[in-house]
């Protein structure tokens, strides 16, 4: 980023952040695995969340949707750390996830790998819900019983 | 030479207006402040600042009800702002203007207390695609409650009404026509006095929902010829709280009350109540009486610039807005009718509006991001966001620049 922008912005659209939202990977559907609806209503966001889990744990985890970059990053990059993780261990990743995008700035903060590139959220309370809106919907769709999507709403 | 008349450039400086509003001095971000989220709502001039202070430290006290000094106070101020509102919508009547939260709550009147009561299994409703929720959801729910119809008239994809379609659209079943004056998210202003005459001709009142109007033309009823008349006053420079249902005196000596209580009454047994004459009639409870008061001191504050010479400003400005928007690579204006007031709603290519909406707060300008309160319109225009610039009277060609330099940066984060 050549572009003069302030510290904040800066380490909210890191290259990997803008990167993921140019090409979200793993944004596809799954055919007959659990999923779920994710949705914004004070933004219009709106994604799928699809899951292949097998003995407890996720096998597959892919997406499809519109938003804005942080919400699409978001997703692309949590479809590839919960992959290969069991259900208790995705939702741990959730919970500190969520520590970590709404902790003051002051605070130190765990690593989390290439989540850590949302770590920049912190200096936006406004977007947070952008960025946690993807995990929601995994929450709902690790909860389905069937296929049947559910629609989560981040109000 | 032959004679010409211009209206904004002696009698407007818009840098003395700026004086006149303290919150456009504030940094945001460590940068001037660009205020070009004017739709949301107005910024407040010291006027109306000062006139709020005054009313809770010299007059408060309730309204059309005690006997002392305080009270008569309250109650001539109070009384004396539906005088000026009246006069600012040209009414024919004082007890034609009737103060309510605001537009939301002024349409949710109509609709409970008309609407209801004209409104019969069957019957339909029109309203137009770039209506606000708020002139949406109301109407769905008297639908609900009697079993009649919303219609909506199109809209070209310019952002213009579609008057064949909407002529086309009335008949005998159509009890009332409610329409916006400008779109929010657009910026068209309707040809309200061709949409009344249409409807006039079957006999259909029409409400107009003048939110997005009153800060920016001169506004008549009695030249629209509509039969009710909705605005809020954080719109036009007053405080948030108060606004103003306009109605025609024959229509409201007939309606039905919206809301029971103290002040909407004449006589009150437990058999039976007798209710008060129009406007009080549908004024329960204590009103927001500092609310009005500061309102009627912005309306002053806007008729002494005169809305010509504010309307002529924003659209210099507009057209200068449209220009410089025009040349950023990848922006596309949505909202392009030949009449428009001072909205520059846009997209641009690859980039979502909420991102557009944060990197512009960080350059110091305030624009909204979002669906707009219409969601409708944005399946219509098949996006799911845009980004709005809104100008207002105190905006200058320097924040425009500013508003493209933004983009700029914007652009430079994300190709």
């Amino acid at each position: 980023m050549s572009v003069n922008l302030t510290s904040d912005l800066q380490d909210l659209y890191q290259e990997v952040i803008l990167d993921h939202n140019r090409r979200p990977r793993n944004f596809r559907a799954i055919e007959t695995v659990r999923k779920a609806e994710g949705y914004n209503p004070l933004c219009g966001d709106r994604l799928t969340v699809y899951l292949r889990i097998e003995n407890g744990r996720i096998e597959d985890a892919s997406f499809l949707g519109s938003g804005c970059a942080i919400s699409t990053a978001s997703a692309s990059l949590m479809t590839e750390s919960v992959k290969g993780k069991t259900l208790e261990e995705a939702r741990d990743l959730f919970e500190r996830f969520h520590q970590m995008i709404t902790r003051s700035p002051e605070q130190p903060i765990d690593d989390l790998g290439k989540l850590t590139a949302l770590a920049g959220i912190r200096q936006f309370p406004i977007r947070v819900k952008c960025a946690s809106l993807a995990w929601h919907t995994l929450r709902a769709a690790a909860e389905t019983r069937t296929s049947s999507a559910d629609v989560v709403s981040t109000e | 030479m032959s004679p010409t008349v211009s209206l904004a450039p002696a009698a407007f400086d818009v840098q003395a207006i700026r004086r006149d509003f303290p919150i456009l001095r504030e940094r945001v971000h460590d940068k001037p402040l660009v205020y070009l989220d004017n739709a949301a709502t107005t910024q407040k001039p010291r006027r109306v600042i000062d006139r709020l202070n005054a009313f809770y430290r010299r007059e408060n006290a309730n309204v059309h009800r005690g006997v002392h000094l305080l009270s008569e106070r309250a109650t001539d101020a109070y009384e004396d702002a539906r005088r000026t509102v009246c006069r600012f919508l040209n009414a024919a009547d004082p007890k034609e203007i009737v103060f309510v939260r605001g537009t939301t709550e002024a349409i949710n009147l109509v609709a409970q207390s008309y609407g209801r009561t004209h409104v019969g299994s069957g019957d339909e409703i029109v309203i137009t695609t770039m209506e606000h929720h708020s002139n949406i959801v109301p109407w769905q729910i008297v639908c609900e409650q009697t079993g009649a119809r919303l219609r909506v008239a199109p809209m070209t994809d310019d952002g213009d009404i579609d008057l064949d379609a909407y002529e086309a659209l009335l008949s005998a079943r159509t009890k009332i026509v409610a329409v916006v004056h400008v779109s929010n998210a657009l910026g068209t202003i309707n040809p309200i006095a061709e949409i009344v005459r249409i409807a006039h001709a079957g006999g259909i009142p029409v409400l107009v929902d003048g939110a997005q109007a009153v800060a920016h033309m001169p506004v008549d009823v009695r030249a629209l010829d509509c039969d009710f008349y909705a605005f809020s006053g954080h719109k036009v420079f007053g405080p948030t709280g108060i606004g103003v249902l306009y109605a025609r005196a024959s229509l409201l000596d007939a309606m039905p009350p919206y809301q029971g209580g103290g002040d909407m009454i004449s006589a009150v047994t437990f058999e039976r109540t007798l209710y008060n004459v129009p406007p009080y009639k549908f004024e329960a409870g204590t009103p927001d009486i500092a609310g009005a008061i500061g309102l009627a001191a912005a309306l002053q504050y806007v008729e002494a610039i005169g809305l010509d010479h504010v309307r002529a400003h924003e659209h210099e400005l507009l057209a200068y807005g449209t220009a410089a928007l025009s040349q950023v690579p990848g922006l596309r204006l949505t909202g392009t009718a030949a009449h428009k007031a001072g909205i520059l709603a846009f997209v641009l290519e690859g980039v979502h509006p909420h991102d557009i909406g944060t990197i512009l707060d960080r350059e110091g300008v305030a624009i909204r991001t979002g669906h707009h309160c219409c969601q409708p319109l944005m399946d219509r225009l098949g996006v799911p966001a845009t980004a709005r610039a809104s100008l207002a009277l105190y905006n200058t060609r320097e924040e425009v620049d500013a508003l493209a330099r933004a983009l700029d940066k914007v652009r430079e984060v994300f190709t």
